[in-house]
């Protein structure tokens, strides 16, 4: 019988076993996952302020289209990828397909529009405060963004969190990319897929349990800093 | 010690400059030129296009007809607003933000680092030992000082301030009138939108009075309080409120 109690201590036997299995999918996730929001931050952040301070046509287009990519389908994601990297497909010479690299591929992609989005609209909001003065110092745009992310880096940092909250998360991606195979794509959520599957629910929710830790750690880190660095800058 | 001579300032030329907002003319056509190193202080009630004529001059706004043009090579210019706008990092992090931008340091700093420019100017406007507070936490004044500071770094020749002194109490209005002389006294143009009458007769050289948009005098200080020419005017300096 399944109870919550014996889930808790699955989970707690799992960590305190450190079987080198979970180890390497843990590890597995978390690089997986910090590597796609990583990649994406650097594509994301400096296209979402471009896109705050340029007005050109088609721009509320490019908008509405960010915006709607948030909510796109892990497993649609992944198909694309999948389609894009199998033998086949356009890039399948690369041999990509069912590796780590294809899953940050994937999970790129569905970070991306997240940090892009929320990033124009912050780096917006903040332009409208800074406009005058940069243009007073005669700044040209492109020389505003460097300023207008920093200033905005608290409000980012959060933008960046919920990036990871969704690579970290989502398993449709990983699962069609990845494969789901032990030792070399396994992740912690395409995991708890299968031992669901095969009915060992304790094992699934050990490593759900362990998943939400991770993830709760890795917020709770980036708050404290963000909240001790807030109050020094003010 | 040296004394630095500052070369004459380029005069800047308003020719039937105009400005329309969504079918609104804010700024009627207006024709104005700004010679030498003098105070100039814009006046006129709330509405009347004191601030915009500044950001017209300043070049922030595009006219919608007419042009603004300098006589020669553009003059380095500075603005300092009414609510100062301060970057999100320490007061030192704000002047050595602008020198980073700005590479012609101020020829009585030539040779020092950005560090040092920056904490010489911090002690010039009293603010030296504020250097590591963000800058967004100092008080209206401090900030306003800080706003001045950054301006002081830019080395300006034309210095613009849209009401600076609006929100602030006597001792930090003080404080920046004072600053705004030592600007000029360093031969920078000083061109200044005010409402407040005393100020504007502490510091006036010559008056622009604008009233519903239109320019209606570009006059010597004296002239103006004694014996404005258009009866707006006349009733702006009795306290009368114009409208």
């Amino acid at each position: 019988m399944l109870t919550s109690d014996n889930a808790f201590s699955t989970a707690l036997a799992l960590i305190m076993s450190m079987d080198s299995a979970l180890i390497s999918i843990v590890m597995l996730s978390l690089q997986v996952s910090l590597m796609a929001v990583l990649i994406a931050s650097l594509l994301a952040l400096p296209l979402g302020a471009a896109l705050a301070l340029w007005r050109f046509p088609g721009r509320n287009a490019v908008i509405v289209a960010l915006n709607a990519l948030m909510g796109l389908p892990p497993v649609v994601a992944g198909l694309c990828v999948y389609l894009l990297l199998s033998r086949a497909g356009p890039l399948g010479e690369w041999g990509l397909l069912f590796t780590p690299t294809a899953m940050v591929i994937a999970q790129v992609i569905l970070v991306l529009p997240i940090i892009a989005a929320l990033t124009r609209q912050q780096v917006e909001a903040l332009h409208g405060e800074y406009a005058e003065q940069l243009n007073s110092f005669g700044l040209t745009r492109s020389r505003m963004i460097p300023t207008l992310l920093w200033d905005a880096r608290f409000a980012l940092m959060t933008v960046i969190l919920a990036g990871f909250g969704r690579a970290s998360a989502e398993v449709g991606a990983v699962m069609i990319v990845g494969g789901n195979i032990d030792g070399v794509t396994r992740v912690m959520t395409t995991s708890i897929v299968l031992e669901t599957s095969k009915g060992n629910l304790p094992m699934a929710l050990g490593l759900g349990i362990i998943l939400l830790g991770l993830v709760t750690m890795i917020n709770a880190i980036a708050h404290v800093i963000g909240e001790t660095a807030k109050r020094r800058l003010g | 010690m040296t004394i630095y001579q500052a070369p004459p300032v380029a005069t800047l030329q308003l020719e039937n400059v105009s400005f329309v907002h969504r079918g609104n003319t804010l700024l009627k056509p207006t024709t104005l030129q700004l010679a030498g190193c003098h105070r100039t202080l814009i006046m006129g009630p709330n509405g009347a296009g004191k601030s915009l004529l500044m950001r017209l001059s300043h070049g922030l706004l595009t006219p919608t007809s007419g042009s603004v043009h300098w006589q020669s090579e553009p003059p380095a210019q500075a603005m300092v607003f009414q609510r100062p706008v301060l970057l999100r990092r320490s007061a030192l992090d704000n002047l050595t933000y602008v020198l980073a931008i700005n590479k012609i340091p101020r020829p009585e700093l030539k040779g020092l680092s950005r560090k040092a420019q920056a904490m010489s100017a911090l002690e010039k406007f009293g603010l030296a030992s504020l250097a590591k507070r963000p800058a967004r936490v100092l008080s209206g004044g401090e900030q306003q000082r800080l706003a001045l500071a950054r301006a002081w770094l830019l080395n300006p020749r034309v210095l613009f301030l849209d009401e600076p002194t609006s929100a602030l109490d006597p001792a930090a209005i003080k404080a920046v009138e004072d600053a705004v002389l030592e600007f000029h006294h360093s031969g920078t143009r000083i061109v200044m939108t005010t409402h407040d009458l005393h100020q504007a007769r502490r510091l006036a050289n010559d008056v622009l009075f604008l009233h519903n948009g239109e320019l209606l005098e570009h006059t010597p200080a004296d002239d103006f309080f004694t014996t404005p020419a258009s009866p707006e005017a006349g009733a702006f300096i009795r306290g009368e409120l114009v409208w």
